[in-house]
């Protein structure tokens, strides 16, 4: 262990821990951008700075590590100033859209303008001035509210492994953007649609189609932990629920799922419509002369089970096949292939992720 | 296979490179120099071939001065802009080049003869103002010496 | 490049003019590679950079950091560690570099192989400016005469002491010169500077241990291996010893570049090799140590140019940029010019440069034009330092000090740009700033 001091506070860290995961582990907050601990480091952003006894420049502190006898300062008046100027760079080279930005609430760089008291910037002058990329189902690109995080990068890059994005051009016009700037669409992108970058991008730069412009972020009343059904990984999500509507879907970050950072794909992100579709089955039907009627859970039950003890009784457990699904969990099909030869005696069963 | 087209040219060059450390910037320094720049079939074929996702050779491509990505001219003007140059004088000697060619800075002639562009330090301050065409660096000028030595191309 | 010849005692320049760069024969008969065997066949590396460290030499790149220091914590048990030579010469005003590697290369390449025989790297790469194509093929041509005479390749001198050399160009980034920015490129990446520590020593090309030296820096080794670190330490002052290339540039009657013991005024190299300003003029400042140093006021000119008197007095040697402006150059265009350079040449990945360099220039293209206001001036001041404490890598750090300098010098020049004589609008510097202008509107947004 590490014996260092913290705003004064004397405080013990593992080794091997930079300032902002010491701060963090003694109940102190340092703000960042470009930081993510399912992420490699950038220590790009330079608004988690702090000041550190003896040194000449500030230290950033997602990867300055800590060492013995270390006197930190995490906000001190010049920490404080370099972070209030740093915002007000961002600022002034941002479309400033709040009132009807998506991200709006969840949103770092509003939140930490708000905490630092920066209500306009002394640099105003030219911005960015980028097409916006829209040719697609799913997301929006418009880079002209982008901090440079490179979150999107990395993540595409270390998460998903798609290597979708990098930086272009150089400078002042520095962004992210695809191989030739193409859209995500286009044949030249490698791009599944996962979402990944959009859940990691802290500004309004990268943000959802899915119901955009129907609620705010504020309003979601409950978050509902559940596991993805479309496919056996078993992928940890939170619904997003207002008035007992789905309005988005989040991963669980709880660290307790498959999806331990929360990467999700494309399918258990954004695929979710069908849950709040009028014409959605939520309950079983029975067909009776060519006809389907509503029925409870326990008479389809049941009729399921006399039909298929009536064949096995008649033509052996092996007259009959058992095939499971990639939507459900490991648990369900592990229960499927029990019944199929604890109960009625077959091997016959099989997967449809095989097929 | 044939080495008429310019991609196979492009293809030849990537093989010679292959599994050399760090070859991208040699490779893009070698193709611009077989084409005159960096157009995207080129691009492309680098990134299959050194095996470097897409997005991080364009990345790497449009982050450097010199590489282009599109088609600029037969020769390069660079007009040095750095300090020294500054103090000895090189808006005059650009002023001659923008008259002489008729063209703005980021742009060619018509016969895609000149392409203007300005370039920091060259590196020749002692004899400022300079300036480059294609490799070769040009110092000591005057408006006079700057249309004589256009002349001579 | 002109080359100013003076009585001094020469190291790095020692053969410049005397042989013919291209033929080995020429530097082997001047003693050359005799230091490489020494340091091969009778002593061992420890001892090397013992020799180095006592003889003082700081690296000659701009931040003056003890080089037998720098090779002393170059990390020890690895399979594999490199030398690397920055010869990225992007520095405006520096002419230096290019000197040694056209009128003397293979003293860079015995250097280098000293070096890494110090530190234990058995690979080295120049890393040579996009640019400079005279200097590329120059040393091409002399490492492949270094390999054919047993100079490079395996089993140097009998011994079991393998070294190769390469030279990788740059693609015009000056950002490149920043040695971490210089390792991302030669692995083929953007020329983004890495976040410290891990410093190159510990971690540097592909992972691996790594010592970054300028091209002077380098050069001064094979003479401190023969000549002994005595003899070296001997020349110059107490704190900056050897020798220095400066470069005399800007509105002097002679310009051109020259080696000097440290120790020298500013005004005594500017007055003895430089001939002075012309007749009629005065001298406004100058610009010392490349576009990332100071501005020096007139006041300020006999100080004694080392690392320690310079430091004194709040400026830098840097690279040994002389640049001197007289009074018949507009102030506010000058520094619109370099405070353009730094937003053209800032890598864009951390926020206080990237943006920080645009704004500074912003700011001071709007004075010069006749529309800035005394809060401006304060703005600046607040940027600047921001930056100077804030920013990734050295580019970012040393981006705002003209302007802090000069805003500490000149203060009276830009109280008067910005004191309501909107009338008088600066013609160079609208000049200036249209030229600017359409070198930003020529950046290519879209692929063809």
């Amino acid at each position: 262990m590490i014996n260092l001091t913290i705003d004064g506070k004397q405080v013990q860290a593992e080794s091997g821990m930079t300032i902002l995961q010491a701060a963090k582990a003694n109940g102190i907050e340092i703000p960042t951008f470009c930081y993510d601990p399912a992420l490699s480091k950038a220590g790009a952003c330079r608004i988690c700075v702090v000041e550190v006894e003896g040194a000449r420049l500030l230290a950033a502190a997602c990867v300055a590590p800590i060492y013995e006898g270390m006197v930190v300062h995490t906000n001190s008046e010049k920490v404080q100033k370099s972070r209030r100027i740093n915002l007000e760079l961002l600022w002034a080279n941002h479309n400033q859209d709040c009132l009807t930005c998506e991200k709006a609430g969840e949103c770092k760089l509003q939140e930490l303008c708000y905490k630092y008291g920066v209500t306009e910037s002394r640099f105003e002058g030219k911005k960015r001035n980028l097409p916006i990329f829209d040719d697609n189902p799913f997301y929006i690109r418009d880079y002209n509210k982008c901090i440079n995080c490179g979150k999107c990068i990395r993540a595409c890059q270390e998460i998903q492994i798609n290597e979708t994005y990098d930086f272009v051009d150089r400078g002042f016009n520095t962004h992210p953007d695809t191989a030739y700037r193409v859209d995500l669409m286009a044949k030249e992108s490698p791009c599944v649609f996962c979402g990944n970058c959009v859940a990691v991008c802290p500004t309004g730069a990268l943000t959802s189609k899915i119901n955009r412009g129907t609620f705010r972020t504020w309003e979601v009343e409950k978050k509902v932990k559940t596991t993805c059904t479309y496919c056996g990984c078993g992928c940890g999500l939170e619904l997003n629920v207002i008035g007992n509507k789905v309005v988005r879907v989040t991963p669980d970050l709880s660290g307790t799922t498959p999806n331990e950072h929360g990467a999700l794909c494309t399918k258990g992100r954004f695929g979710f419509d069908f849950i709040n579709r009028e014409d959605r089955l939520t309950n079983p039907l029975i067909k009776e002369n060519g006809k389907f009627r509503k029925a409870s859970w326990e008479e389809a039950l049941d009729l399921i089970a006399s039909k298929l003890k009536g064949i096995a009784d008649v033509n052996g457990g092996n007259s009959l096949m058992f095939l499971s699904s990639a939507r459900t969990t490991n648990e369900e099909n592990y229960l499927m292939q029990k019944l199929s030869r604890a109960v009625f005696k077959t091997n016959n069963v099989d997967h449809c992720a095989r097929l | 296979m044939g080495c008429c087209q310019p991609i196979d040219k492009v293809t030849a060059i990537v093989e010679q490179y292959k599994g050399e450390k760090g070859a991208l910037i040699p490779v893009l320094h070698a193709v611009q120099k077989e084409l005159g720049y960096l157009p995207k079939d080129a691009l492309e074929t680098i990134a299959a071939g050194l095996n470097i996702p897409a997005s991080e050779v364009y990345g790497t491509t449009t982050f450097y001065t010199l590489f282009s990505t599109k088609e600029k001219a037969e020769n390069i003007i660079r007009v040095c802009e750095s300090g020294p140059c500054h103090v000895s004088g090189y808006q005059k000697v650009l002023e001659a080049i923008k008259e002489e060619l008729n063209i703005e800075v980021g742009e060619a002639t018509e016969d895609k003869k000149f392409y203007l562009e300005m370039t920091a330090c060259l590196g020749v301050c002692a004899e400022a103002p300079a300036i480059m065409i294609n490799d070769k660096t040009y110092v000591n000028l005057t408006p006079e010496k700057v249309k004589a030595l256009l002349a001579s191309f | 490049m002109n080359y100013i010849e003076t009585d001094g005692v020469k190291i790095v320049l020692r053969n410049f003019g005397k042989i013919d760069p291209l033929k080995v024969e020429e530097y082997v008969a001047r003693g050359g590679y005799e230091s490489l065997k020494k340091a091969l066949t009778a002593m061992t590396p420890e001892a090397v950079i013992e020799e180095v460290k006592a003889s003082g030499l700081r690296g000659r790149g701009g931040a003056g950091f003890p080089t037998g220091l720098k090779w002393s914590f170059t990390k020890k048990d690895a399979d594999q560690k490199y030398i690397v030579c920055n010869a990225d010469e992007g520095e405006p005003g520096t002419a230096k570099d290019r000197l040694i590697m056209t009128g003397d290369p293979h003293g860079l390449i015995e250097g280098m192989a000293i070096a890494g025989y110090a530190i234990g790297a058995t690979k080295g790469f120049i890393y040579c400016r996009g640019e400079y194509t005279t200097s590329i093929n120059t040393l091409n041509h002399a490492i492949n005469q270094a390999r054919e005479n047993g100079f490079l390749g395996e089993n140097l001198f009998g011994t079991d002491f393998t070294f190769n050399l390469e030279v990788r160009s740059g693609a015009g980034a000056y950002v490149c010169g920043e040695e971490t920015a210089l390792i991302e490129s030669i692995e083929g990446h953007r020329g983004m500077p890495r976040f410290k520590p891990p410093f190159p020593g510990g971690a540097g090309l592909w992972g691996k241990p790594t010592v970054v030296n300028n091209v002077e820096t380098l050069a001064n080794v094979p003479v401190i291996l023969d000549k002994g670190a005595d003899w070296y330490k001997s020349i110059g002052t107490e704190k900056s010893a050897g020798t220095k290339i400066f470069i005399l540039c800007g509105n002097l009657r002679n310009t051109g570049a020259l080696e000097l013991p440290f120790g020298m005024t500013v005004r005594e190299v500017m007055e003895t090799y430089g001939g002075g300003l012309l007749t009629g003029r005065d001298l406004q400042m100058v610009h010392l140590g490349g576009a990332a140093s100071g501005i020096m006021p007139p006041a300020l000119i006999d100080t004694p140019l080392t690392y320690e008197d310079l430091q004194a007095v709040g400026q830098g040697l840097g690279s040994g940029v002389i640049l001197a402006i007289d009074d018949q150059k507009d102030f506010m265009s000058y520094i619109c010019s370099n405070t353009h350079f730094f937003e053209h040449e800032s890598c864009g990945k951390c926020t206080p440069c990237r943006e920080g360099t645009a704004r500074i220039n912003e700011i001071l293209h709007r004075i010069a034009a006749g529309d800035g206001t005394l809060e401006d001036l304060d703005n600046l001041k607040d940027l600047g330092e921001m930056m100077q404490i804030s920013a990734l890598c050295g580019l970012g750090q040393a981006a705002p000090t003209p302007v802090l300098t000069s805003l500490e010098h000149f203060m009276d020049k830009y109280v008067e740009a910005v004191s309501g004589k909107k009338n008088e609008v600066n013609e160079e510097a609208v000049a200036t700033e249209a030229i600017h202008k359409s070198y930003y509107e020529a950046a290519p947004i879209k692929l063809d």
